[in-house]
């Protein structure tokens, strides 16, 4: 593909470049206790505000947008249909119903120990959902995405009754709504492994995009379809593992970015996971600022915003498409 | 005359109410039998109302599993709600006549629904592009509402808690009667309209073929579905996929679209299911807040497989 390489596409992808770092400026200088770019020069306390909650904030927003638009790219090219994400294939909820389980049995598991159970849950919960939408027709495109949100509903009830028997309700509600208020310098780390795992997309970008022309095809062009349908599957679930445990569920980002960026640039993965990525990593981390603003001094969860500002941005989207076809 | 199928529908309904009124009976028995039937005529109209209405939707949208909660109409009338607590405070809320409340609310969601569903029906959009609409919207709605949530004090917060729930055990029985002329009407309408049903199920081109003005009618049973909606959200709270359930389990026992068949069968298939539910986890299980929870599970489940079995017969 010549997309990259041509002055246009340069000059959109320094400006969505620029647009990142004014969100990221703006994120690092938002806040409840006021902070300048002078005062960090001159003041330690300042200085240290900035590194242990400021900085990792921002970060974490960065990593978990990238992460999950990736993981909702991932999941649209496995499954073949542009409607489905970690939300709504039953990812977020069955990590959900992990962690809450090893919380119970396993209260002292070290935080690592419980991202890797909500990670294997997420694994069975994703496989399941992939191996038995795979029988739906493939003449029904909308079936996929409904069996999921019901499926994800299933998975997510069995979630509340037990979360509801244990009087863990509370603890379910931190990881189904994401919120980044918490996070501080030692908090997130774990994150940094969503980096790794879009490091791994992006080497495996081009098979992707193969597999998107479905099991015969990419078979026929030679690619070991089980074994990439596996490490799909294991990013999928440890980037949406990752972002539960961490932060809460961010609803909207694997919909809605890999979405509008297929519409201006394409189905070649390698192509769009740049874009994928930076624009995934924007929308959370503009939506986490609009959460700190629009009842300042107090916060409102970017799972809140997102709900709101993903579905709008989503509805404009089938609609702008419904209006031209 | 009576088809054998709703004859027996009929009879298991009766029975879970008399199961519902009778078992554990003791105390004062005056006093417990009317707490009782307050609640039982609470759940029968919702199971009815949300029937009904989900049968309906699912005619005028052509499509079979669609129903007005998945389209996001019951995160519509609780956004509604949230947003009049936004407006009046929660003090002013609370203090407004429940009747009063009550009628606005419904308004207000008839309201919003026809402004939404009306422009998407009239183009007649892909029916993939609709569902995933409709979901979204149902995000939308149930976001905005926490967002409205978040900006509101918690004093008025604590007002708004108690109604985004499904909750069967503080139904709300100060809305009882006025609730239960709305559904009545909204039956008797829907029973009415049966054989229109049957002619809005052939599509809109052939429908209006036949002498229908298209547009109207499906304007008319958008408002019906959407005030029955009102009642049985105002009522218990919001239940997602408790219409589909009670639909598509109507439409297996009947064996048809026929409004006349479905439309009672589906009813009676609602009371059965709540009324039974109820009953079997007030008294069997001992814990009955958990129903909720148990139909979304449940009507998932059930759902999920006859999607497969479906997709593969």
């Amino acid at each position: 593909m010549t997309i990259a390489a041509s002055p246009s596409a340069l000059r959109t992808g320094v400006i969505a470049s620029l647009g990142l770092a004014i969100l990221c400026v703006l994120s690092l200088f938002v806040g409840v206790s006021p902070l300048s770019p002078g005062r960090v020069l001159s003041d330690t306390e300042a200085l240290q505000l900035l590194l242990v909650s400021r900085l990792p904030r921002t970060l974490a927003a960065l990593l978990a947008g990238a992460g999950l638009a990736i993981a909702g790219l991932i999941m649209q090219t496995l499954s073949r249909n542009r409607f489905v994400e970690p939300a709504t294939a039953g990812t977020a909820q069955s990590a959900e119903l992990g962690i809450l389980v090893v919380t119970l049995l396993l209260p002292g598991a070290a935080l690592w120990a419980k991202t890797l159970v909500a990670g294997i849950a997420a694994l069975a919960g994703t496989s399941v959902f992939l191996f038995t939408a795979h029988r739906l027709p493939p003449t029904q495109p909308f079936l996929v995405p409904l069996f999921g949100i019901v499926y994800g509903g299933v998975v997510g009830a069995a979630a509340t009754f037990i979360a509801w028997q244990a009087d863990l309700l509370q603890f379910l509600s931190i990881w189904t709504n994401g919120d980044f208020s918490g996070v501080l310098r030692g908090r997130y780390e774990l994150l940094w492994i969503t980096a790794l795992m879009v490091a791994v997309a992006w080497f495996v970008a081009d098979r992707l995009t193969i597999m998107a022309l479905g099991r015969e095809a990419s078979i026929g062009l030679g690619i070991d379809y089980a074994r990439m349908m596996r490490i799909g599957l294991v990013l999928v679930s440890l980037i949406t593992a990752l972002s539960v445990v961490v932060v809460g569920m961010i609803p909207f980002v694997g919909l809605a970015v890999p979405n509008i960026v297929s519409r201006l640039k394409g189905d070649n993965v390698r192509g769009t996971l740049g874009w994928v990525a930076v624009g995934g990593a924007g929308l959370v981390l503009s939506c986490d600022i609009v959460g700190r603003l629009i009842r300042y001094p107090y916060e409102i969860p970017v799972g809140t915003v997102m709900g709101v500002v993903g579905a709008a941005l989503f509805l404009w989207l089938l609609f702008r498409r419904g209006s031209h076809g | 005359m009576v088809d054998r199928r709703l004859l027996a529908l009929g009879a298991a309904a009766l029975a879970v109410a008399v199961a519902f009124l009778s078992i554990g009976l003791k105390g004062n028995i005056a006093f417990v039998l009317e707490l009782r039937l307050l609640k039982l005529a609470a759940l029968v109209q919702v199971g009815v109302a949300v029937a009904v209405s989900t049968v309906i939707f699912q005619t005028v949208t052509g499509n079979r599993i669609l129903t007005p909660s998945i389209m996001g109409l019951d995160a519509l009338y609780l956004f509604g709600q949230m947003a009049m607590i936004f407006l009046l405070g929660g003090v002013g809320y609370a203090t407004l006549d429940p009747q009063v409340k009550f009628g606005a609310e419904i308004l207000l969601l008839m309201a919003l629904a026809s402004a939404l569903l009306l422009p998407m029906l009239k183009r007649r959009l892909d029916m993939g592009l609709m569902l995933l609409a409709g979901v979204v919207l149902g995000v939308l709605f149930r976001s905005l509402q926490s967002l409205l949530a978040r900006l509101i004090s918690p004093n008025d917060f604590a007002v708004a808690q108690v109604m985004s729930y499904a909750n069967f055990n503080a139904v709300r029985t100060d809305l009882l009667a006025f609730a239960a002329i709305l559904t009545l009407a909204g039956v008797v309408a829907a029973w009415r309209a049966r054989h229109v049903l049957d002619v809005i199920s052939l599509g809109p081109d052939t429908a209006t073929g036949l002498g229908v003005n298209w547009m109207a009618t499906v304007a008319g049973l958008l408002l019906l579905v959407s005030g029955l909606i009102a009642v049985s959200t105002a009522l218990v709270g919001p239940m997602a996929l408790f219409g589909l359930l009670v639909a598509t389990l109507a439409e297996r026992i009947v064996g048809t679209r026929r409004h006349g068949m479905l439309l009672p069968a589906a009813a009676l298939t609602g009371i059965v299911t709540l009324v039974g539910g109820q009953t079997l986890f007030q008294h069997a299980l001992g814990n009955a807040t958990a129903l909720g929870i148990v139909i979304e599970f449940v009507g998932g489940l059930v759902f999920l497989l006859l999607l497969i079995l479906g997709s593969r017969a």
